[in-house]
């Protein structure tokens, strides 16, 4: 079973999301979910930007009130 | 994923540019670029150890900048050595005239180069200066 983290990065501005992110990817297994809350704008359309150069899968991006729920999944 | 290699000079002491410089190292460094700051000037004195880097707004997004939860520099930098490939000299022309040594320095800086050095490193590469 996949197993989901979630990183709470509301409030911070770019790009201190992405870094929290990366803190949290390396922390999970491969295979895993992590899902990134962030009310960064900028940072909701970097991040799968950053996942898609380094070679790591995106989940899912929505945007509900104004946070944007990024789900990433480490592939390496 | 391709690597560059990107060579940062940072010469100002204004929190716009030191900001800048350390976006650019952080973002290129976790994108697996390999990345080379050069500390020099007005930006050398903020890596001297115990600096609160605290840095002055050069203008009104500076200043717009300083009252939101935007990531220190100084800590966007040990982010760009703690998941990335970097590394922060300083520069060995600018410590001399501060009168600093090595053991005065943050101990995340590597080594003290000259602007020679530098430049020799950044063959091929980028350079971008802040």
């Amino acid at each position: 079973m996949t197993a989901r983290t979630v990183i709470d990065a509301r409030g911070t501005f770019c790009p201190g999301p992405l870094m929290e992110l990366i803190g949290g990817m390396k922390l999970i297994n491969v295979g895993d979910e992590l899902e990134l809350l962030s009310t960064d704008k900028g940072s909701a359309s970097d991040i799968p930007e950053w996942i898609n150069k380094v070679g790591h899968q995106m989940v899912s991006t929505t945007e509900e009130s104004g946070v944007w729920h990024i789900v990433v999944r480490k592939a390496k | 994923m391709s690597s560059t290699k990107i060579s940062v000079m940072v010469v100002s002491g204004s929190l716009e540019r030191l900001q800048m410089a350390a976006m650019v190292t952080s973002i290129g460094a976790v994108s697996g670029d390999d990345v080379t700051v050069f500390l020099s000037m007005n930006a050398l004195s903020y890596f001297v150890k115990g600096h609160t880097g605290t840095a002055p707004a050069e203008g009104e997004f500076g200043r717009i900048m300083s009252s939101k939860n935007v990531p220190p520099f100084k800590e966007l930098f040990q982010k760009a050595l703690e998941f990335g490939d970097a590394r922060i000299h300083p520069c060995s022309m600018a410590m001399d005239v501060l009168g600093v040594t090595d053991k005065d320095m943050e101990p995340y800086l590597a080594e003290p180069i000259g602007l020679t050095k530098f430049l020799t490193n950044a063959e091929g590469g980028r350079i971008l200066t802040f």
